[in-house]
């Protein structure tokens, strides 16, 4: 890639600026601050309008009473059952069974408390759901 | 906490976190190897692909050599030592951290970007083998040195504990690493021959068909069948994944091939040799290909034409970079024997 070429295609990142290696006018290879490129900035948004379609599916089905918040927050910190049982230390079918409003209604408060810890909220934002955000 | 301390290390910015954290250690140890150079000669390029591991819901692409050989590689090349400490329990791995910056160390670390609260809201993802260096405490935080930021950063105690012990795919487990001082001579030719030989083997000889140059082909191969095999949707955001892969997360452009032709060119000055920079010119045309293949990947996208045709089309692409780095890495071996 030429220098020249280094594209500064300001795109999601906004004020953040990375680094392309690219070959100057004598050939020498330098460092060069990008802003962004095209390609990066359509798959990129791509990716975040799919992970917001995934919260927003579950934020319904959790309004509607099948899914509960457990649910709802592991889709907005981008985990899986997998990933999430891992923070919790518990096993994978129990973290699935909690993504289940009736079950989460009976969950122990110790419980509670460490999904709010790994979420970063309070247990009583955890009980109530995402209205106010 | 209240007590501060603070080392008198340099923040240097660069494309790559752990080339960068690795290089920018070497400096504050007295080694001036550039961010390229440790790239090299800690064999950094590499191709893998690992469909049934999933990072963030897609298949794994990489670009780069496994988490944590890249430093331990340029260092131990270099003759400086890497001493790096797992922790269970977070406490202990904060109390660890806190005395070597007391004793004016600064330390690498690796740690979940997810949980970075420094960065941007578009890098959060759970990607868990971040490599950042503290050298520094005031207040209720660290003063952390990014590489991929454009200066230094703080971070507080709680956000660096759910960092550094993140549960993701390449979970940290609170690593550290030291560095243990630089020797009085460092034959650098010697490390830069040590590590174009192992890039040679990982790229050409490794006896499996997902990693090196057969990597490359064999995700070629595979491409063609995924709009057939995971429907249109899924397909989309598989390929956007590999593109953001290739070109997002601190690679310097064209998943590290242009990092890599930079290493070339120094490597050249370095053992006189001057069919490395003809080598140099050729991994810079290699990266702009894999540049075009981004860029031809990111117009299905935006199009949502996952059409037969097209993948047909990036696939070719593909076996063009597997062969042209087939044949680079096999007359680069010819440069070290």
């Amino acid at each position: 890639m030429d220098k020249k070429n280094v594209p500064q295609d300001e795109g999601v990142f906004g004020q953040w600026r990375g680094i392309n290696y690219a070959v100057d006018e004598s050939g020498q290879y330098v460092l060069e601050k990008t802003s962004g490129w095209e390609p990066v900035n359509i798959v990129d948004r791509q990716a975040w309008e799919a992970v917001g379609e995934r919260i927003a599916f579950v934020r319904e089905k959790m309004e509607k009473g099948e899914l509960s918040p457990v649910a709802y927050y592991m889709e907005k910190n981008l985990m899986d059952v997998k990933m999430l049982s891992n923070y919790i230390g518990i096993s994978r079918w129990r973290v699935k069974r909690h993504l289940d409003a009736g079950v989460f209604r009976r969950l122990s408060h110790s419980l509670l408390e460490r999904y709010a810890k790994v979420f970063g909220i309070s247990v009583e934002q955890l009980e109530k759901g995402p209205e106010n955000d | 906490m209240t007590d501060t301390a603070k080392t008198d290390f340099t923040h240097r910015i660069s494309a790559h976190c752990e080339s960068g954290s690795t290089s920018s250690l070497l400096f504050h140890y007295g080694v001036k190897a550039s961010e390229a150079l440790v790239f090299g000669i800690g064999s950094g390029v590499f191709f893998g692909y690992f469909p049934f591991i999933k990072m963030s819901g897609s298949p794994l692409i990489t670009y780069r050599t496994f988490p944590g050989r890249l430093m331990k590689n340029a260092a131990g090349r270099l003759g400086v030592g890497v001493k790096c400490v797992k922790f269970k329990n977070p406490e202990k791995g904060m109390e660890a951290l806190d005395d070597m910056l007391r004793r004016g160390i600064p330390v690498c670390l690796q740690t979940a970007v997810y949980w970075l609260p420094y960065f941007p809201p578009a890098f959060r993802i759970h990607f868990d083998a971040h490599f950042i260096i503290a050298y520094g405490m005031s207040g209720n935080g660290y003063i952390i040195s990014d590489p991929v930021m454009d200066g230094p950063v703080t971070c507080t105690r709680e956000d660096l504990i759910r960092a550094r012990f993140s549960k993701g795919t390449f979970s940290p487990k609170g690593k550290m690493f030291r560095f243990m001082g630089a020797p009085g001579h460092i034959d650098i030719a010697a490390a830069v021959v040590k590590g174009i030989k192992e890039a040679c083997f990982v790229m050409l000889k490794l006896p499996v068909p997902i990693m090196g140059a057969r990597g490359i082909r064999f995700f070629a191969n595979s491409l063609k069948n995924w709009p057939e095999k995971h429907g249109n949707r899924k397909t989309l955001l598989y390929l956007g994944n590999v593109i953001r892969l290739q070109e997002e997360f601190g690679t310097g452009g064209g998943g590290f091939r242009f990092m890599y032709a930079a290493f070339l060119q120094e490597a050249a000055a370095i053992l006189k040799d001057d069919r490395l920079l003809d080598l140099s010119k050729r991994m810079t045309v290699i990266g702009d290909r894999w540049r075009e293949f981004a860029a031809s990947s990111a117009r299905i996208c935006k199009d949502r034409a996952s059409e037969k045709d097209n993948f047909n089309l990036l696939s070719e692409i593909l076996l063009d970079c597997a062969e042209k780095e087939h044949g680079l890495f096999r007359d680069l071996s010819e440069t070290v024997r």
